[in-house]
């Protein structure tokens, strides 16, 4: 195994903790969502398995996750955007 | 790996961090967004095979109509989704989502494992079983947890043995587990793993309450995450195990937050059972005995609203339900007009998830520097004339402060019942989510004023602006 990447993992991991460490309650909402959007990165990996498929059962899975993939990371920004754009609305 | 694509990925995961980053601020929040959205679609169309590939350099085969086809159903999904639901409903939404990547992730995890002629270590072995079991429990716990925020079956679902009987089934993954990492592929072990997962999933979060459905999603946020990072591994994709990796810890870190926000440990959340474990509450219930409620009419709370110096008004998820926030902005505008001081006090877990107000009144336009925060609310709470409770029951029950055999008690409470007069506008006398009694109905300075919130916020204002 690469240890380049659990050098990765590990770092990434004190990032996450970092970076929403003082966030107020009112965006918890967003942020979850926001972050949900994030994990979408799936989609690509439904993508390379589909990509490679060849049996029919391969490649109606692969297709499935290619769909749950797609809704998640389309969905998700969409949906934080809609969330936030009301935020923003009302500021001025 | 070649050193462009890396490059690419280390752009990709600093978009990533600095999305986060943005959103966890109210001014940045959208661009936040939309800088993870950009990240997103530069690792698209950048997007290697692990061998090193380019993917959209292949030519044309079958699969990639696939790919376009189900990548297009999923971007019509999303959007419809996104666009068509409510405000109110925007918990259950991202519950949905995260399901769906929970699915995608183990289904990945799954193909990858099950590929014959496939040459892996026992460390990829490992977290291709971790993110098909992460992955599925969170997709069939989300679906759970989105019914219970739909309103079916939201009591917390318990019988005796159950902690045992859920550890049971964890053994038995974990046994099927060690069982596949050291003898291959055996197709039939596997799909019962996977099955197991699933209904692993269902069995944790039934038994959790419906009001602890936000820490609930957002804790399978973080697992779907994990489960993603997993598949990064397995596929030997950079920018999945950085993306995942983020929101796995970013996730795990907001979920402790919201914890905190309503003073309760996690593991009371997951293993408590809320509902079940309310005896205390019942019993305090119980004590309140010969005490009644006093009913108030709408044109006797209109004078109240009209008159006061002072008003305090808290949502609740009853003002989600009723759709009621375009109305409780007219009437706060209706008593401004009359120089009345008007602010809403914002408990961190109003209604279904965190936020979940400041969304609403923002819909609404309320302006934001009416909206204050408990901790801001409470030390003035004395002065205030009027508190008007909208739909919230839980986050204003005096019985965190003061009874100690109450479910909740230690959690941190908007102090409604420190008001002059309090005005309760409800449907019904029954319970609020965590299903306890909730005293303030019962203290000598507070009125019901009773019905659809909707309609008597209509006929307030309605008075208001007849007077």
């Amino acid at each position: 195994m690469d240890t380049n990447v659990l050098f990765i993992f590990i770092l990434s991991i004190f990032i996450g903790f970092e970076v929403i460490s003082k966030v107020p309650s009112m965006l918890h909402t967003p942020l979850m969502s926001g972050t949900n959007a994030i994990h979408g990165i799936i989609l690509f990996g439904g993508i390379l398995v589909l990509a490679d498929a060849a049996a029919p059962l391969a490649r109606t899975l692969g297709f499935v996750a290619v769909i749950f993939g797609s809704a998640n990371v389309f969905g998700g920004f969409m949906v934080t955007d809609r969330m936030l754009q009301m935020f923003k609305k009302k500021k001025k | 790996m070649s050193s462009t694509i890396a490059l690419i990925i280390i752009g990709v995961a600093v978009l990533f961090i600095i999305g986060i980053k943005l959103l966890a601020s109210p001014k940045t929040a959208r661009l936040g967004n939309l800088v993870a959205a950009a990240g997103m679609l530069v690792a698209l169309l950048t997007l290697h095979k692990p061998t090193g590939e380019y993917v959209w350099s292949q030519g044309w085969p079958l699969n990639y109509t696939l790919i376009a086809i189900g990548t297009l159903i999923g971007l019509v999904i999303g959007a419809i989704g996104a666009y068509s639901v409510k405000m109110t409903a925007m918990p259950q939404m991202v519950a949905l989502f995260n399901g769906l990547g929970g699915g995608a992730a183990a289904l990945v995890a799954s193909l990858e494992f099950l590929k014959p002629d496939r040459e892996i270590t026992t460390f990829i072995a490992v977290t291709m079983l971790f993110a098909t079991l992460i992955g599925s429990l969170s997709f069939s716990g989300s679906i759970i947890a989105y019914l219970k925020l739909e309103g079916k079956f939201e009591k917390p679902m318990t019988f005796p043995g159950q902690n045992i009987l859920n550890g049971l089934i964890l053994l038995v993954i974990l046994g099927l587990g060690v069982y596949l990492t050291g003898w291959g592929a055996n197709t039939t072990a596997f799909v019962v793993l996977f099955l197991l997962a699933l209904f692993f999933g269902v069995a944790m979060v039934m038994p959790i309450g419906g009001a602890d459905m936000p820490v609930v999603i957002s804790l399978l946020n973080s697992f779907t995450g994990l489960a993603v990072a997993a598949d990064g591994f397995a596929i030997n994709n950079l920018a999945m195990v950085v993306a995942g990796t983020l929101v796995g810890s970013s996730g795990t870190l907001l979920t402790l937050l919201m914890c905190k926000a309503m003073n309760r440990p996690v593991t009371n959340v997951l293993f408590g059972a809320f509902g079940s474990g309310g005896g205390g509450g019942k019993g305090a219930a119980g004590d309140l005995g010969g005490k009644t409620v006093k009913p108030i009419q709408a044109d006797e709370a209109a004078l109240l609203l009209g008159y006061a110096q002072q008003v305090v008004i808290v949502p609740g998820y009853g003002m989600a339900v009723a759709q009621a926030q375009h109305q409780v902005r007219e009437l706060a505008d209706e008593l401004g007009k009359r120089g009345v001081e008007v602010r809403f006090a914002i408990h961190p877990v109003a209604g279904r998830m965190p936020g979940h107000m400041n969304v609403l009144l923002a819909e609404a336009n309320v302006p934001y520097d009416q909206l204050c925060e408990m901790e801001a609310i409470n030390p003035t709470m004395d002065r205030v004339d009027v508190c008007l409770v909208i739909g919230a029951n839980d986050v204003v029950n005096p019985a965190a402060r003061e009874d100690k055999s109450s479910p909740i008690y230690g959690m941190p409470i908007i102090d409604a019942d420190r008001a002059k007069t309090v005005i309760v506008m409800k449907r019904s006398m029954a319970a609020g989510f965590a299903g306890i009694e909730n005293l303030l109905f019962y203290k000598d300075n507070t009125r019901m004023l009773f019905g659809d919130a909707k309609a008597s916020l209509q006929t307030l204002i309605a008075q208001l602006k007849a007077s």
